[in-house]
């Protein structure tokens, strides 16, 4: 199935939760902020949130600023 | 001199220095900075992960002490802004939230309708709100209204290091203005920090003008000094100027005198 993973599509396992989509992207879970469909996921939510298909993911982390 | 306590957001600080975490050639440098400058509030923005590649965690930088104030930075309307506060607010850093909301890409001004929005819709969940802002005594007003924790006018557009030519407009703002004013943007040299504070400004943000300096650390250390000595200059209450001289040693007695 495919998500739309930071303006991209990504096609990812039917069923994937948000933590194993993070995994396979080397990506440390503790580092970032999930928004699905315009909707924060609280971090202790990622392993038990699946994907569906056409979901729309934004993932973001802090990054230097002024 | 009596002690001289800053109250801002609910917490007490010993530095009127804040500082940044942007522009830095190696973020490995931001500790000594951290400690150079006295700073204990630093920024940081929110940015989409890069997919494609791995960069270091600017977070793995910050001491732990420090009190992250995230920005809104690439919000161009109240909305944006308030979802980018709701996202820093997921991460777990806290309540503390800078509002920048600016779709001129040019001056990169801020836009004083959209931030007393997003400041008031932010209040209203709990956040500190930081507003940046243009020094404008009514864009002033409506963030305080809007239950601002304090405001940041510009000095100067982000980045310029051009110092406080807002100077007047943050004059007016400093008489009448009663929450802390954080004097954020165009600082560039630990001399226009100690400016503002000596006109009564209650602290500086200051990140190009130690980002980019040929020695950050030495430059940090400048301006936490700098900021240090406005404050005392203008707690200790500057003597008056005036048109025509007057002599500071007596013009009576001289050896040859009467």
């Amino acid at each position: 199935m495919i998500v739309v993973l930071n303006g991209k599509e990504e096609n990812v396992t039917e069923g994937m939760t948000i933590l194993a989509l993070l995994e396979s992207k080397d990506i440390s879970p503790q580092v970032v902020v999930v928004e699905r469909n315009g909707d924060i996921v609280p971090g202790e939510n990622f392993g038990t949130t699946s994907l569906n298909d056409g979901d729309h993911l934004e993932v973001l982390r802090f990054v230097g600023g002024g | 001199m009596c002690e001289d306590i800053f109250e801002i957001g609910g917490v007490t600080l010993n530095s009127r220095l804040f500082t940044g975490t942007g522009k830095y050639g190696n973020d490995a440098i931001i500790p000594d900075v951290c400690k150079a400058s006295g700073a204990e509030v630093i920024t940081v923005a929110l940015r989409r992960v890069d997919m494609e590649s791995s960069t270091g965690n600017v977070m793995d930088c910050i001491p732990k002490t420090m009190h992250l104030l995230p920005n809104t930075s690439g919000a161009r309307t109240a909305e944006e802004a308030v979802r980018i506060a709701r996202l820093a607010r997921a991460t777990g850093c806290g309540d503390w939230i800078k509002i920048e909301v600016i779709s001129d890409n040019k001056y990169l001004l801020p836009d004083g309708y959209e931030t007393a929005k997003a400041t008031e819709i932010l209040t209203k969940e709990g956040f500190v709100v930081f507003p940046y802002i243009n020094a404008d005594l009514y864009v002033a007003q409506s963030v305080v209204n809007a239950g601002a924790a304090a405001v940041m006018p510009l000095g100067a557009p982000i980045g310029t290091n051009r110092g406080l030519k807002t100077r007047e407009m943050l004059r007016i703002l400093i008489e009448e203005i009663d929450i802390p004013i954080v004097v954020d943007a165009g600082i560039g040299r630990p001399s226009e920090a100690c400016e503002a504070m000596e006109m009564g400004a209650d602290a500086c943000l200051v990140n190009t003008a130690i980002a980019t300096a040929s020695d950050p650390v030495m430059m940090a250390r400048a301006f936490g000094q700098a900021v240090k000595a406005g404050r005392e200059a203008y707690l200790s209450g500057p003597g008056a100027t005036r048109k025509l001289a007057a002599a500071s040693s007596p013009l009576t007695g001289f050896l040859d005198g009467e």
